[in-house]
């Protein structure tokens, strides 16, 4: 519990500099409200922000099992044949090169201004972490294990699936925890760039009519519900992929 | 298992000569200890027979094995599978469906029919080292391969397995690779040291293994083992 503890100590820390600011510098609100003003519109305005924030939670949440599961398979089928290693992952690393910033407009062109284009934004930012971390784990399976499965007569593919594959998930697990953070990220470039609905089109809406309490208030909301997305995965994982080390 | 194993020939490893016109022969259903210092190349000729080698380019003939079992000083045992999963865990990655029942015959015979739901990590060193030997006879070959499988415990529990093992392993065709001269002077039936240049055959206590002890030709057995190691060559 102290982690929990820590975390509500950093938040009223970080709310008491932010009035600070206010104090000192006399900044206008509609430069920077206060919290008690963003408290406050954040509780007039709940009907409307859970509105946006169900939808954002929505592509995060699609993106982020597709992302996995996709990211899953694509590390296996990596391990298991050097030629697809050999063409493949020269091509994640460039793909890794392109801001996913300069891919969202073609995105939202490809595919439209609803759900799926904020999802596959998602998808593409979370795909490069899982596949890369659940990669390296099933490269680095102990030698040892792999010359006992061979010795016992295990075919490649019932060496992956029973000793390389299981050996690996913690790794496949850190790779969720990574995207559970990034994933947002990637619904609210894709609501930037084009959309009707969700926290990032809210942003721009709210700061567009200089409605900057609104604005803090969906950031606020987007903060919380990643941290609990993070959360939540995090707790996923212990309970299912992670393994105490062998001692 | 009537037939005797030979390898005869040299190996590499790159361009590092490992050793070379060996002729080795393990005699069928018996206990052969091969001793030598580190890096002598005990481990190769395990790894050959078992084949394991490809780092390592052999030029020489080796019998065909017909299938081995291979124990090693890591239990190696896979900490997400329970204890009679690990035992049996040959069968699954041939796709056979594991016997159940001869599984749980198995860890009784090494002393943790109690332990079977448990996971590895629950275990004690000495434990874990039954249970790889349970999942070592699950694969009920005739020639079983023992890499340094005891080095790892402590004095009482490795005498403890040494018996287990022996009796368990009785009229299989073992090699023991091991760097303890009183090991092998308790349980091989053919003792060889390996050197760089040669394989000096000493002459083995009598009677059945394991042999006790503190018999008396057992211990000059190791003494004369741990001198002829000693000696310089």
């Amino acid at each position: 519990m102290t982690g929990w503890r820590a975390g509500i100590a950093a938040a009223l820390l970080a709310v008491t500099l932010w009035q600070m600011v206010i104090w000192t510098t006399g900044v206008a609100r509609f430069i920077l409200p206060p919290p008690a003003l963003v408290a406050q519109t954040i509780w007039d305005s709940r009907a409307l922000l859970a509105e946006h924030a169900a939808i954002t939670m929505a592509e995060v949440l699609i993106g982020l099992a597709l992302g996995a599961a996709l990211g899953f398979v694509s590390a296996i089928a990596l391990v298991a044949s050097p030629m697809a290693r050999a063409l493949v992952r020269p091509m994640l690393v460039f793909s890794q090169a392109i801001p996913v910033f300069a891919l969202a407009p073609i995105l939202t062109l490809w595919l439209g201004f609803g759900l799926w284009s904020k999802i596959a934004m998602a998808l593409i930012i979370i795909y490069f972490p899982v596949t890369s971390s659940f990669f390296d784990a099933l490269m680095r399976t102990n030698r040892d294990w792999l010359g006992m499965a061979r010795v016992m007569g295990a075919s490649p593919a019932r060496i992956m699936w029973h000793i390389r594959v299981p050996a690996a998930l913690p790794g496949f697990a850190s790779g969720l925890r990574l995207a559970a953070v990034y994933a947002p990220i990637g619904a609210i470039i894709g609501e930037w760039v084009g959309a009707s609905k969700g926290l990032g089109y809210l942003m721009l809406l709210a700061n567009g009519r200089a409605k900057t309490d609104l604005m803090f208030a969906a950031l606020i909301v987007l903060a919380v519900l990643t941290v609990l997305l993070h959360t939540g995965v995090n707790k996923l994982c212990e309970k299912t992929l992670d393994r105490p080390e062998v001692v | 298992m009537t037939k005797a194993l030979r390898l005869t020939g040299s190996a590499m490893i790159q361009s590092t000569p490992i050793f070379s016109e060996l002729d080795l022969t393990l005699e069928p259903g018996t206990w052969t200890c091969l001793l030598g210092a580190s890096g002598v190349g005990k481990s190769t000729v395990l790894r050959l027979f078992a084949g394991l080698a490809e780092e390592v380019s052999f030029k020489g003939q080796m019998t065909d094995t017909g299938g081995v079992a291979l124990m090693a000083q890591q239990d190696l045992l896979l900490p997400w599978l329970s204890v009679i999963d690990n035992v049996s865990v040959g069968a699954r990655l041939r796709g056979e469906t594991p016997d159940k029942a001869r599984a749980e015959e198995t860890l009784a015979q090494v002393g943790l029919a109690d332990h079977a739901t448990k996971h590895p990590t629950a275990l004690s060193g000495g434990q874990r080292q039954r249970v790889a030997l349970a999942r070592t006879l699950m694969e009920d070959r005739p020639v079983v391969l023992l890499d340094e499988p005891f080095s790892a415990l402590d004095a009482l529990t490795r005498a403890q397995m040494q018996d287990l093992t022996a009796e368990l392993l009785k009229d299989r065709t073992v090699l023991l690779v091991t760097h303890d001269p009183g090991e092998a002077a308790r349980l091989g039936q053919t003792i060889l040291i390996m050197t760089r240049s040669e394989l000096i055959k000493v002459a083995a206590p009598d009677g059945p293994i394991p042999r006790p002890i503190d018999a008396r030709d057992v211990l000059h057995t190791q003494a004369s083992l741990l001198n002829q190691l000693r000696r310089p060559r």
